[in-house]
């Protein structure tokens, strides 16, 4: 079974709607929205949900204002400033609470309590596509990277009692936590730039942090008729750190007319975007098929 | 002879090894003479929104055992396992566990000296 | 005044209206970029960094001939960055919040306050604009750790830009790191894109925002592109539509070589002109009516 994950460093590089487009091409396979800050792929997907879940990480600490005698003591040792004194009691700010422990190990009066929080929640869904597993953290929210981790797994389990031979995830953005979550592990890392200063700075980052993490790596640039001369540069770099580029995508505003119609864009034309798309899907195939081949181990660690 | 845990995707030594140390299912502890075995949930790591190799290093640790055979270890859980003196065999994923433990028992796995991940 | 350019989605033009708005300010002005994962804005401004500083956080060193592994720290510690195995201390500075628990719990003195690298702060100067920036060390998780830190900062900024109209360039997303930069703002302009994805992603940002109760505006970007559910909502939760930017190839292109709109087109100028005096009385306590679009 193979996982390739489409991700960008920097957002809105066609990220999403790319991954859309593969999942429409792909054959056997599960598809996940690792992007749990912002998830996008159920706008084109229109998933039916099958089943869904609270998602709980962590603790937030909350004061009893029966049992708070306003000694001051959790203000004093809140290292994130999420204390503020309102009236005679103190009140901790959810969205500023670190969920340390402290106040409530020193509380003279035990008037803090430790729920565990409810930070969002996540899904199994039916698709034209196929199975998407998917997920919402809640606005204001750590995004640590367990969520991702969880949707991973429940994707695995799947592709695995449904005979599936591949997991297709869209990303999430930035080089944070969530991305070394979604990374690690996995097969190919196809990475979508465009031609622009952040496009070029960014993608030596989100390369770096790869092989990091000992990921595969494949190019897109997008946009690439925006500016000729960074594509080139782009591809030049790319050839330097022997990485494939899968394709020169054409900015065209098809993209965006099909996500008005919420259909991926190789659903909703056969344009000459298409054509690149499904050449690009083509590649990425053949890539997944040699690393097969090239990695025929021995199974174990048998001397 | 001390019990060995077996990084497991289930309670059975026919299950398969999690190729995952930290965010395992769960350990099979085994007594490598008798093959006499005990499931270890790991539930409690896969809850960690961070830290769970280091949880489940401290979960093997206090159940006294030695030896730790598993798929990849990440550096800070094999740091854990290092100060407690807990040797590790990695990249046996794909072995069921009482595979693993007759390859243990034959000397047929290294003991890393470094993580796989 | 502070005023926070943010938005649900990425790649709808943040960075873009922070260095064009920086670009038309009448007046001394600072702009901060607090995406320190990906910082960009420096591509566009262009400042001459004169310093650049580590940034690093407070983590705890142990000093393993006075532990007597009473397991304290490891018992209050929701991090996992400090553990007794067997009978040896150890800690996991990259696992650390820095809440300080474990130093306050030890019995025995035998913590004391070490750091971690987190990243890097630059300082820097582009005409009357005064520059900052955070840029995260790859590997490193956690950034609102980096951006809190950027935030304070801006106090080694010039007097009259301290006391005066700073604009920061929040991260993308409605998690952690986007709530921490927008907090404490006196606004907050959401630009967006008038998308399927950018519509969906403003809501997201509303939710995530309004609570932190600074007045809210919209850019709308790369208008005439999609379709006008945006605006239907703007209307419905009554947020005012500070500006809209027309999709323009010819702005894409400019952006593609590091120029801003402001500077690749003329009328483009006069927008951000009135887009600045727009921002600044969204900012302003007004006692009056919002305006809208």
């Amino acid at each position: 079974m193979h996982e390739v994950l489409i991700i960008s460093g920097k957002g809105g590089t066609g990220k999403t709607t790319l991954t859309a487009a593969f999942a429409h091409l792909a054959s056997n396979h599960v598809i996940c929205d690792l992007d749990v800050d912002a998830p996008d792929m159920h706008l084109l997907l229109a998933p039916d949900v099958q089943a869904s879940h609270d998602f709980i990480s962590g603790n937030k600490a909350e004061i009893d204002p029966d049992k708070c005698t306003n000694c001051g003591l959790c203000l004093d040792h809140c290292r994130f400033e999420a204390v503020e004194q309102r009236g005679d009691v103190a009140w901790i700010d959810p969205l500023k609470c670190e969920g340390c422990k402290v106040c409530v190990h020193f509380c003279p009066t035990e008037a803090i309590a430790f729920p565990e929080n409810h930070c969002g929640s996540w899904y199994v869904s039916n698709t034209r596509f196929g199975t998407l597993v998917h997920a919402r953290l809640f606005p204001g929210q750590e995004n640590s990277g367990r969520l991702v981790d969880l949707l991973r797994r429940q994707a695995r389990e799947l592709a695995e009692a449904g005979g599936k031979t591949l997991i297709l995830s869209d990303g999430p953005p930035g080089l944070g936590c969530p991305v070394i979550s979604s990374l690690s592990g996995v097969n190919l890392a196809v990475v979508v730039t465009e031609p622009t200063p952040s496009g070029v700075h960014d993608l030596g980052r989100v390369v770096e942090l790869c092989r990091h993490f000992r990921a595969d790596a494949g190019v897109i640039v997008n946009k690439y008729d925006l500016n000729i001369e960074r594509t080139e540069e782009i591809e030049a770099y790319c050839r330097e750190e022997n990485l494939p580029v899968f394709a020169r995508l054409a900015h065209d505003t098809i993209m965006t007319e099909a996500m008005v119609q919420g259909l991926a864009v190789t659903e909703f034309s056969t344009g000459p975007l298409s054509a690149s798309i499904r050449q690009a899907w083509t590649r990425i195939e053949s890539s997944l098929s040699s690393e097969e081949k090239q990695s025929k181990q021995t199974v174990g660690g048998a001397i | 002879m001390s019990r060995i845990a077996v990084s497991s995707e289930g309670p059975g030594l026919d299950e398969r090894v999690d190729p995952r140390f930290g965010r395992a299912a769960g350990f099979v502890l085994v007594d490598p003479e008798t093959m006499e075995h005990e499931y270890l949930d790991n539930g409690a790591s896969q809850a960690r929104s961070q830290g769970a190799g280091i949880q489940a290093a401290e979960m093997v640790a206090r159940a006294g055992v030695k030896t730790v055979l598993t798929g990849f270890v990440g550096p800070k859980a094999f740091q854990a396992l290092s100060a407690a003196r807990i040797e590790v065999g990695q990249n046996l994923e794909g072995l069921t566990v009482r595979e693993a433990i007759e390859q243990y028992k034959q000397g047929r796995v290294a003991v890393a000296d470094r993580p796989n991940r | 005044m502070r005023i926070v350019v943010a938005s649900g989605k990425g790649g709808t033009g943040k960075t873009l209206v922070t260095a064009s708005l920086a670009q038309v300010w009448d007046g001394p002005v600072g702009a901060v970029d607090l995406d320190v994962e990906e910082p960009n804005l420096h591509l566009f401004l262009e400042p001459d960094i004169w310093l650049c500083e580590e940034a690093r956080m407070e983590v705890p060193e142990a000093d393993e001939s006075l532990c007597t592994h009473c397991r304290a720290c490891a018992e209050i510690c929701q991090f996992k960055a400090i553990s007794v195995l067997g009978e040896v201390l150890l800690t996991f500075p990259e696992m650390c919040h820095g809440c300080g628990g474990c130093l306050a719990v030890c019995p025995e003195n035998a913590l004391k306050p070490s750091s971690r690298l987190l990243g890097e702060i630059c300082f820097g100067r582009a005409g009357d604009i005064s520059f900052l920036m955070g840029r995260l060390r790859v590997g490193e998780a956690m950034s609102p750790p980096l951006i809190r830190a950027v935030k304070k900062a801006v106090q080694n900024f010039p007097p009259e830009i301290r006391s005066g109209d700073v604009l920061f360039d929040a991260p993308p997303g409605v998690s952690c790191p986007a709530v921490n930069a927008v907090m404490d703002a006196d606004a907050a302009v959401l630009v967006t894109e008038p998308t399927p994805f950018g519509f969906h992603d403003l809501k997201l940002a509303v939710e995530a925002f309004r609570p932190l109760g600074c007045p809210l505006g919209l850019v709308i970007n790369k208008a005439g592109l999609g379709n006008l559910a945006v605006y239907d909502f703007a209307v419905a939760e009554g947020l005012p539509v500070l500006t809209e930017i027309p999709y323009d190839r010819h702005i894409a292109e400019a952006y593609s070589q590091g120029k801003t709109a402001a500077q690749a087109l003329p009328e483009m100028r006069a927008l951000f002109r009135e887009l600045a005096a727009r921002v600044k009385d969204l900012a302003r306590p007004a006692p009056g009516e919002r305006r809208y679009a």
